[in-house]
């Protein structure tokens, strides 16, 4: 008996999601590369978590400029990266660096992905002039070479955090609104999708609750990609002098202000930019191993 | 065909002045904005008024715009304020050392990027396919301004075989463009070597490969004849469309070694608010970047015959 109860009533949602988000982690495991970004993306969110306890000294202080790595402080303790120009510890200096990247790289990733949802939905599931404007907005907007759009918004808006999330919108926007609005075309003329036209839901119900998620598979591969696009692009302006304002820790930041010393001090630099392709590189091989594993089944 | 032809360069047309009218209303929607920025913040009110009513910007805004794109089409781009000098006269030598420094990247890039997919497509699955892949998604993810930092540490500082800088201060020398080159191959050919492998396994499945194999040629011919001709129409256009993406890598690495090009022009003339050197840049930058794009889209259709009438 209770044994058909279990089997008539669902079980609740939230356990089911929670299930099934496992059940994709035990998938991963399989993959070598996807299992290698994983680790690595575990290892940075850690280390952006434990910031204040585990950084040897405060990221702005000055302590003492120009340490080899491994020298030890007078005062105490050792610079294991060394020192910058003007004195302040380096591996400190990356360990809240991490912070200001995973805080700005997922926050304008996710805005991104909102607005292009929204505009691909819209495209794909009216179709008609609202396709045909959103379409030509988007390709507008992708005819300018990435970098050069960037460089002209935060030169024109100026550069602080929510300037770098606005930017990062507005240019990956166009993109996600292509490939959303590609799975919308393929999916509107699913069954199910009928079966909610029939039952009088509204439009957006039906693009939010019956085809978003059936097309959230290529999604999550493109949003791991897009995430490692703009780290680099988040790396790119503050490595051009358009990122975050100082004094703040930010890797392409701390790159741009010690690069002319790069050829006398070359762990300036060279640390900063071993920190970034790591977590850039954990998000490509995560998204490879997402790919792998959804070409299987 | 013909009509397809049209319709893609009349898109390309209307992109351009959608471009334009996009920059225009960016940079001198506000006149006073525009004087200050020729002027210098600290002219006073009644120089920069004369100096608008001198250029005709009492104009409603439509007819500004008309005549600046008249002036722009017919190469009258303005007056550099940082170079003080007609914009044309930095802006084509410096696309010309762009256009040397993209000429290289691309002829080392692209043997590099299909002899690699070829062959990891060509033997899906097996180790030297994961190996080449594994590479690829390593060197796709070191920006180029970190790679240039590795190159610089171990070509010029350990090594001391190359420059360091690129500023072509005694003439051209191969020696000082092959850091650029070299990170900008290595941030680009594994992107496009994906693309040749993804291309060529599918080619490699298909039943004609099957039939060729069985009908008993030799296998260096399958691949040669069979598969590369179909394999290489999506590379094509991949590598079309990086023209794209290089325009935005020769900023990073124009910046970084000190390079006398049109990245590093875009970004000084942004840095300084050099108003009408920004706006030919840009016009110049979509503009590469649009006819890339409809060359790509026209030699596709052109090379497979599949989708022409699509």
């Amino acid at each position: 008996m209770t044994d058909i109860i279990q089997t008539i009533i669902p079980a609740p949602r939230m356990a089911t999601a929670f299930k099934r988000a496992l059940r994709s982690f035990a998938l991963i495991r399989e993959s070598g590369a996807g299992m290698m970004g994983v680790a690595l993306i575990i290892f940075w969110v850690t280390i952006a978590l434990l910031a204040p306890l585990i950084s040897p000294f405060e990221p702005n202080a000055t302590l003492q400029p120009f340490a080899k790595p491994g020298a030890a402080f007078a005062k105490g303790g050792t610079f294991w990266l060394g020192t910058d120009h003007i004195g302040r510890d380096i591996l400190s200096r990356i360990f809240w660096g991490s912070r200001t990247v995973l805080f700005y790289a997922p926050v304008a990733t996710f805005s991104a992905y909102v607005v292009g949802i929204f505009m691909g939905l819209a495209a794909g599931y009216y179709r008609g002039w609202i396709d045909e404007v959103l379409s030509f907005i988007a390709n507008v907007i992708l005819s300018f070479p990435v970098l050069v759009l960037y460089i002209l918004i935060i030169a024109t808006i100026g550069s602080s955090g929510i300037n770098i999330i606005l930017a990062v919108t507005f240019a990956s926007a166009p993109g996600i609104m292509r490939i959303v609005r590609g799975l919308v075309l393929d999916l509107r003329n699913r069954d199910y999708v009928a079966a909610a036209q029939t039952r009088g839901e509204s439009s957006w119900q039906i693009m939010l609750v019956e085809i978003l998620p059936n097309a959230r598979g290529p999604l999550i591969v493109d949003a791991c990609l897009r995430l490692g696009y703009v780290i680099i692009t988040i790396g790119v302006l503050g490595f051009l002098g358009l990122g975050l304002p100082p004094p703040d820790p930010d890797w392409g930041g701390m790159i741009n202000e010690t690069r002319s010393m790069a050829l006398a001090f070359p762990h300036m630099t060279i640390f900063p930019c071993i920190a970034i392709s790591s977590l850039i590189l954990a998000f490509n091989l995560l998204a490879d191993g997402l790919r792998e594993i959804s070409l299987r089944d | 065909m013909i009509v397809f032809f049209l319709r893609r360069l009349a898109y390309m047309a209307l992109t351009m002045a959608v471009v334009s009218a996009l920059l225009f209303l960016l940079l001198e929607l506000t006149p006073g904005n525009v004087a200050t920025k020729v002027l210098g913040p600290y002219s006073s009110e009644e120089q920069r008024n004369l100096w608008l009513e001198a250029h005709g910007y009492s104009e409603p805004l439509y007819e500004r715009y008309i005549s600046w794109l008249g002036n722009f089409i017919s190469g009258d781009f303005g007056q550099s304020l940082r170079f003080k000098v007609p914009v044309s006269e930095v802006l084509w030598p410096r696309l010309w050392n762009t256009a040397v420094l993209g000429f290289w990247t691309f002829a080392v890039m692209i043997p590099l990027a299909l002899v690699l997919g070829v062959l990891a497509g060509m033997n899906e699955g097996s180790a030297l396919d994961r190996t080449i892949s594994v590479t690829c998604i390593g060197t796709t993810s070191v920006p180029e301004f970190a790679s240039a930092v590795f190159f610089v540490a171990i070509f010029v500082f350990w090594l001391k075989l190359l420059p360091g800088t690129s500023g072509m201060a005694n003439g051209f020398t191969f020696q000082e463009l092959i850091l650029p080159v070299m990170v900008l191959v290595v941030y680009d050919f594994g992107y496009v070597a994906r693309m040749t492998r993804a291309s060529m396994a599918e080619v490699m499945t298909q039943p004609y490969m099957r039939t060729a194999v069985l009908k008993g040629l030799p296998y260096r011919q399958v691949i040669l004849k069979h598969a590369l001709r179909n394999a290489l129409i999506t590379p094509f256009t991949v590598i079309t469309l990086q023209i794209n993406w290089l325009l935005s890598g020769v900023i990073v690495v124009e910046f970084f070694f000190a390079y006398k090009g049109f990245g590093a022009l875009i970004l000084e003339a942004s840095l300084n608010q050099d108003i009408f050197l920004i706006e030919a840049c840009s016009m110049v930058a979509v503009f590469v970047a649009v006819v890339s794009q409809t060359i790509a889209d026209l030699s596709y259709t052109y090379l497979n015959p599949r989708i022409r009438f699509a």
